[in-house]
This record gives C-alpha cells, structure tokens and sequence, in this order.
C-alpha cells in the first residue's frame, strides 16, 4: 500500500483535542480530584541546609485531633532509588541526614489540610547541623563538608571524553585563532503552573495505585517500587492530567508518592497530598548552573579544528538524571557544527541546595549561551560575518561527527540563510543606532534517542464498530498537543478525522510500556509507535476488503471513512467493514506497535555513538533596544528559522517554538533562584520568581520552517518542543554584545548589570 | 467557629458552612465542588484562580470566602451557556491558546471582564489587561490572538 501524495490531515491545524474540556473547566487535574473517605497529606521540611538528624518525635502530632497517621523514613526499607546505578541518591523520606533546605523529614495524614499543616509543627526534630558548603568549587576542594560519605570531593558524576584524529592539543597549536572565555549560568525552575500532587492508596491486598500527574509514568513506577522495595507488579501508576511540567519533578517519583502510598497503608484511606508553590519553588528540582570554560580554535578561514570545553556543574543535594545532563552538554555541541577535535570534562558537584536535573532545552540553552559567544567572537577577530561563519561549520546532510552522531536530514544552512535574509541582518548589523543591536544564535537539537533502559514508545488501538478508535500510547500529553498529533497520524492511515481517535491518559496496569515524555521524543518516536499500530490495524481491514471488493490490497485506499479501490467505484465504508469483520468473521480489530530507532545505542562510557535518529536546527535573530539609564532590554524582534521536518500540525509547533523563547528571555534578563548565604532560597513565591508575562515578549516574534522531509520521522516530522529553546540566551546575549560592545559572562544579564556595565565602557 | 452563609454562584445560591478565615477558592473548590477554578500559587500572583465578583476579575485565593457574601460570582463552569461554549472558549480553542490548560480557566475570565468592559481592545490593552496572568507554556502570543478573534465574534452576536 502506498503513501499517499497528499494528506487530509497532516499539516492541519487542528485545535488541541483536549482544549474544550480545558477550557470548560472540566478538566480534572490531580487536585481536582476528591475520593471518599480521602486524608490530606502534608510533609515536613528541613530547616537545615546539611545536619544529622539525631531523632524525631512524632508524638505530639499523633495526639492531634483529626490526624491519622505520622510517618518517618524509618518506615520505608532504607532502600536508595534513583536514576544510574552509581547515582542513586534518593530515599522516600530523610533517614540519618539533612541535605538541602527543604529536604523531606517526616509526613502526616489529616483529615482536611488545616489539621495536617498544624501537625507538622507538632513534630519534634533533633537535628545536630553541619557545615554546610553551596558554591561548586568550594564544594569540590580538600576539606569542605561532605555530603555523602562515599562521594569524595563531593563529585556526584563527572563526564569526560575526547575524540578527534588529531587530538585538541595539536589541532590547538595548528589553529590560526584560539579564543576562549568563562561563562556562568544560573540556576532556574520549571515555573509550570499546576504544582506536584498525587493521590496514593494501599489496598488491603497489598496493591499501590498512585494517581499523580507524572510525565513518565514507568520511570515513577519503577523507582517507586525500588524505593518501597516491592516488585513492579504490585504497583499501578494513573497518570492524571499534567498542567505541564517541564521535565521537573513530574519526571520522578518524589517524596510525596512515597509518604501518600505508606500513609494509606496505615490508613486505610486514600491519601492526597498537594504541593504548595512555595513547596515547589524552594525544593528540588531545578536547571543545573554551569561554569562553562569553552575554548575554541579555528584556522584562517574560521573552520574549527578543535574545541575544549571544562565545566563544573551545580547539582545540589541529590543527582537525578544529573549523569546524564553533565554527558549531553559537551555531547550535543557536536550536533550543529562540525568538530573535528572536541576534549570535555564536566564534574557535576554536590552542594547543600535543591537539586538539579532536567528542564526543557536541558543544557543547551546554556551550552550556545556560551559556544556561540565565543563562535562571534571569533568572526569579529577574522572580519567575518557572524552568519558566514556559521555557514562555514554547519553541519550538513550525511554529517558523522568524531563522537559517532550521524546527521541525516539536516536543512542547517537552509535556515541560516532564511533567518539572515527575513531579519535583515546585512541592513542592519553595524549600521544600527547605538545601544541597538542585532545578534544571533544557533543550535541542533535531538529527536528523542537511544538511553540507557527502556527508549521505545508503544501504542496500542481498536478500531471500533462505529468507525472511530480508541488510542492508547504510553507518551503523556503535557501541553505540548501530542494528546492531538498522535490521533492524527492515526487519523491519516485510517482515513479518518482526529476527533474520531481517543487518547488514553497512562495507567501502567493497561497501556503499553514506554519510557516517557522527554527529550523532544514523543511526535517521533511514539508518533512512528502510533504509525505502526494503525497500519497494523489498516493490514488486517485491508485483507478483508480486498477480499469483499475483489481488488488488491495494494490499490485500495483508506479515505474519507471509506476503503475505496483505486479507479473504480467500489468501496465501503469503513465502520460497516468493522461490523463485518466483527460480525461475519470472528474478528476484533487491533493494531499494535512499538518503535525504537534505528540509530544504535550510545555506549555512556565512552560516548561514542549516535544518540538520536535525527536532529533538529535553528537559527535565530533579535533585534534590540537596552535602554543606558534603566538597562531595561526591550526584544523588538525575533525571527526563528527552524528545521523540524515537516509540522504535523503547524499551530501546535508554533506553540512550542514560542513558548520555548518566551521560557528562555526569561532565564536571560531576569530569572534565577535567589538565595542567601545559609542556603535559603529567598524567591518562593512568584512575586520575586519573575517569569515572563505578557509584557515581556518581543514586539513582533517571525518563524519559519524549511519543510524538509526526515526520512525516519512519522511523515517526516522531528521535534518541536525544545530545541527551540537552545538558540535564545546566545541570540539575545549577542544581540545586547552588539548594542553595547560588552559581551556579558554571567546569567541573567540584568538592568543593573548592563547599567554598571555601560558606566565603566564610558568611563575607560 | 463555622458560620453558615450564602453564596450566589453562577446564578445559584448555594449555602455552606465556612470558618471565617477560609478563601473563596477553597470554598469554590473543596466544598461546591467546583474545581473549574484552579490554585497554582495561592497567593495573588498569578491569575489563575480568577473568578469574576459582580463582573469584575478578582483573585478568588486572596479573598475571604465571607467576603463573597451578597455578590453575583461567576467562574468558569458558568460563562456557557446551557452547554454551549462563550465565544472566548471557542476562540481559546481555535487559536492554540490552550497547552496544558492550567492557567486557563482564570485567563478566560479575566478575558471575559475585559470584552463586557471594553470590546474593542488593542493589542496593548490586552497585554495589560491580563498582565496579571502568567502562562508558563503558550508564550502568550496565541492567547493575545485568540482573545483579538473573541472580540471580533463577539462584536457580531
């Protein structure tokens, strides 16, 4: 059976499936939901940054009226979960020891809020408090307190890999230009409205149901069983709706699902426990800060020999999927440019904060922050144009780079030279009033890729009596429309409309396995899932109505809700061909599929291998404004070129491409966790967390797409969600070099930063 | 010490018993069940508890649940009509307003209280309008339009 030349619905706007109920209000998200007979739960943080916790008395809090039970981490097995072998760090609730401000100690269950917020301050902890140390390098040094005992100079994980024929010491002495600079970013939070919330209950026959609104249910499912120290089975993961996520702590099992489950066991009850966004924006998790030293030499034509990147990375209390945070930013440099010669070492380090894992963009946001600092100003020193040497590097279609990534469909130069031509750069760069600037920032981004553990997405569809079909994939909608994208693909096989395609929240008792929502992954790989599953569906149709039609399979064709012959007037309509095969023969109409990219898997210790089955590329412009007496920036434009493949639904895409830079203008001028000296995070309410509002985005914001098919992707797409965000600091950061003649190394470029900065320029 | 009140909510008056110092969200949500209303920072900052107190737009976690005694309250699971969805909803849907959805509902409503007031808004006024109003997903862009396309439905009804 063919691909057909054009689609019905592919390439559509469709609105987001799940809008209406969202909109309506009817929505149910975890807090929304009320179970009879449910207790509420509460947890009890650490005051201290690191101590000892020498005992706790939960007496007082047990004879408080109307609470139910008061659990410590002496209840659960002691039993360290986590992700990496060498890196789990984590325990239900604190045992022996305090690591952060914040940090979990003990948990009640009352019967309403009030009751259980009272118990905790009946709960009585000795904490003996240690020396605590918060800045990476302190941290790392002979002498500073020590987090965990068996982590010596508090190294949480290090990466450290090179390749190259030539080696960087050699292409270094080579180059005709070595430039290199430190640059420092600060650590941010996912900033998604709806906070952790979860509902816990252990039944009498020992079964654990968490609902809770996690974006990778399985990764929870089995860090939970780890941590209770049960089998899988015995534990049943229900995805609620996600008011998104980000990547935070929607992407692990936290404290809470822990303390709700062990609550319910002594309950009896239900246990719903909700996160304040106080609790949120004090507690882990967050982006981890670098110190990012990027040297880069080039030859006279400004073609890269070699580049040296050392990094420290702030990782906070606990590790979280840190090993692999620390491996991708020296890693995904390799994507945009070729590299012939590229040494990286990061150590991720322990310090007494919350702690640091994913957030959308991961590292690359950080990592372009500083690449494409040092890639402009290495153009200015060779008088080259920012965007030529650009053009000179990017990678190109068919691209292996030394690490082993292969780029496949790659329209990098395509996009460069429309964000040049639609920004007007060759008008304005140079020729712009002062404290005006232009700037640019480029970047490649992954599909999804091969990890550690589980990496393929499943799914799994009936096709139903009425011609419609019920849609199960392990993927989680989070905001980003895959709730809608992956009932269009199915959609597109069948011949029908999206609305015709449930999509089933996650419940690992009875949708397929998967590894989760994360690293731009979904559209591809549960989207090619997803493709799989209908054609198998369409195969078993096809041989029925092959046989009713008398026509051959490969000249029939799913449209319209029909099964038509090619060139002739037969055809039937699809429910009816359901009803018979149901009916006439005994059938049930089931597609099932799974996929796992044919891209090999990485091997972590050395890095070598390619990681993703494709890559995505931006390229963006802004034009701005800063303002010499306020420092106030003000975004006048930006135009973002982006190789994603094809949109499978363009309106969706543009939301991610915005939301993204909206995300990250946010990370450059204004946000960051505030805290003081004894670790205390000052910013817990949104009133001094600044994300951006509407007053924040550009004046006028352009995308484009270069619509260039990737030949793996489910009808050509690759990702969306994310990759728009690496290009954004460095745009922006090289916009205001450009406006004000001073580069800043330091996150987020502030008003008064920038004032200070134009003060001394005029002064020297 | 509980006191029982009063409280008119999209057109019904609904009586229950609150402690004094409990907030209209609580109220809305934990006890007349609904939860068409969300809670994200409880604190004012964000907009996403946003119901409408005889027309105009409030912070339903800021206010004190007794203080809603005697006024029309209105919140997101009253503004369709018997089913049918306000044109605002229609046009959140239809323009990619909507990610996750969580600050939804109290954009909607303060989209509400600016279209009864002004129906004609330029694009500033709406930015100002719903400054108060944070969306960590969308970027605002699409909402901005989606509001501009519910203006423009509506000047025609």
């Amino acid at each position: 059976m063919g691909e057909k030349e054009t689609f019905d619905v592919i390439g559509k706007p469709y609105p987001k499936k799940d809008a209406r109920v969202k909109v309506t209000g009817n929505c149910r998200f975890g807090g929304d939901i009320s179970v009879a007979g449910m207790l509420h739960g509460k947890l009890l943080r650490s005051p201290h940054a690191h101590a000892r916790i020498l005992n706790i008395d939960t007496s007082k809090a047990e004879r408080l009226k109307g609470v139910r039970s008061v659990i410590t981490g002496k209840d659960f097995p002691g039993i360290w979960y986590g992700n990496f072998m060498h890196t789990r760090d984590y325990l239900p609730l604190s045992i022996d020891r305090v690591r952060y401000i914040g940090e979990e100690v003990a948990a009640v269950a009352a019967v309403d809020e009030e009751t259980a917020w009272e118990a905790l301050d009946l709960i009585k902890v000795d904490y003996e408090p240690l020396p605590a140390v918060f800045d990476p390098e302190e941290a790392m040094k002979e002498g500073a307190p020590l987090l965990y005992d068996n982590k010596p100079g508090n190294i949480s994980c290090i990466s450290d890999w090179a390749f190259g024929d030539e080696g960087v010491e050699k292409a270094f002495a080579e180059s005709y230009l070595v430039k290199e600079n430190t640059f420092r970013t600060q650590s941010i939070k996912h900033g998604m409205l709806e906070t952790h919330t979860c509902i816990g209950t252990w039944d009498s026959d020992g079964k654990i149901t968490l609902e809770s609104n996690k974006q990778s249910p399985y990764v929870a499912w089995r860090q939970l069983a780890m941590g209770l120290g049960i089998d899988p089975n015995r534990v049943r993961i229900k995805q609620t709706f996600i008011g998104a996520g980000n990547s935070g702590g929607k992407q692990e099992a936290l404290a809470m699902d822990f303390a709700a489950v062990m609550l319910s066991k002594n309950t009896g009850k239900p246990v719903r426990i909700v996160h304040t966004m106080e609790e949120v924006l004090m507690m882990g998790h967050m982006r981890h800060a670098f110190k990012i030293n990027m040297k880069i030499g080039v030859n006279k034509e400004g073609l890269i020999r070699a580049v040296d990147c050392l990094a420290i990375a702030d990782g906070g209390a606990h590790s979280s999927i840190g090993q692999l945070s620390i491996y991708l930013m020296g890693a995904w440099m390799m994507i945009a440019y070729k590299i012939p010669n590229i040494r990286y070492k990061c150590s991720r380090v322990y310090t007494n904060k919350s702690f640091a894992g994913a957030l959308r963009g991961h590292v690359v946001p950080q990592s372009r922050f500083a690449f494409e600092g040092v890639m402009d100003d290495i153009a200015d020193e060779l008088g080259l144009d920012h965007f030529e040497i650009r053009r000179r590097n990017a990678a190109t279609p068919g691209y292996v780079a030394p690490n082993g990534f292969k780029i496949t469909s790659c329209g990098f130069q395509e996009a460069l030279q429309k964000a040049k031509d639609v920004s007007g750069w060759e008008k304005k760069k140079g020729k712009l009033p002062k404290y005006h600037g232009i700037g640019l920032g480029a970047n490649g981004f992954i599909s999804g890729g091969n990890i550690m553990g589980l990496s393929a997405c499943s799914a799994m569809l009936k096709v139903q009596e009425d011609g419609t079909v019920a849609l199960q994939t392990g993927a989680t909608e989070v905001g980003q429309g895959c709730d809608t994208v992956l009932p269009m693909i199915v959609a597109e096989v069948l011949g029908i409309e999206p609305d015709d395609v449930s999509f089933a929240l996650v419940d690992s008792d009875v949708t397929p396995v998967d590894g989760g929502t994360w690293g731009s992954r979904v559209t591809f790989y549960a989207g090619n899932a997803v493709k799989v599953a209908a054609m198998d569906a369409r195969n078993q149709l096809s041989k029925v109505a092959a046989e009713i039609l008398q026509a051959r399979e490969e000249d029939l064709v799913f449209r319209k809700k029909k099964i038509s012959v090619r060139n002739t007037e037969k055809s039937i309509e699809l429910d009816r061909l359901v009803r018979l095969c149901q009916n006439k023969r005994g059938m049930s109409i089931m597609g099932r599929g799974y996929y796992n990219a044919p891209c090999g898997n990485l091997d972590f210790s050395t890095g070598k291998g390619n990681f993703s089955p494709a890559y995505s590329f931006y390229a963006m412009v802004t034009e701005l404004e800063v303002d010499p007496e306020t420092g106030q920036v003000e975004i006048l434009g930006t135009w973002t070129a982006h190789d994603g493949g094809i949109e499978l639904n363009p309106m969706l895409v543009r939301g991610q491409l915005i939301g993204s830079a909206i995300m990250h203008i946010g990370q450059t001028l204004f946000e960051g966790i505030i805290r003081d000296e004894k670790g205390k995070t000052l910013n817990t309410s949104f009133t001094d967390y600044k994300m951006a509002t509407f007053m924040d985005i550009p004046k006028s914001q352009s995308l484009y797409s270069m619509h260039i098919v990737d030949p793996e992707g489910p009808f050509g797409a690759k990702e969306a969600g994310e990759g728009s965000s690496g290009p954004v600091i460095a745009s922006i950061a090289n916009a205001i070099k450009d406006a004000i003649g001073v580069r800043f190394l330091e996150l987020p470029i502030t008003p008064e930063k920038i004032v200070r900065a134009i003060r001394e320029r005029e002064r020297s | 010490m509980k006191q029982e009140i009063e409280l008119k909510v999209n057109g019904q008056i609904c009586e229950v018993e609150v402690e004094p110092w409990w907030t209209l969200v609580d109220v809305l949500r934990d006890h007349l069940h609904l939860t068409g209303t969300k809670k994200s920072c409880g604190e004012g900052d964000c907009g996403a508890c946003t119901v409408l107190m005889d027309g105009e737009p409030v912070n339903s976690c800021l206010m004190l649940a007794i203080e809603a005694r005697g006024k029309d309250i209105t919140t997101i699971e009253g503004i369709s009509q018997g089913g049918e969805l306000h044109p605002i909803q229609e046009a959140f849907m239809k323009f990619g307003a909507v990610q996750c959805g969580f600050c939804t509902p109290g954009m909607i409503m303060a989209t509400k209280a600016l279209l009864d007031r002004n129906p004609n808004p330029s694009e500033e006024e709406i930015k100002k309008s719903l400054s108060g109003h944070l969306c960590r997903c969308t970027g605002y862009v699409q909402i901005i339009e989606a509001v501009t396309a519910a203006a423009e439905k509506m000047k025609t009804l």
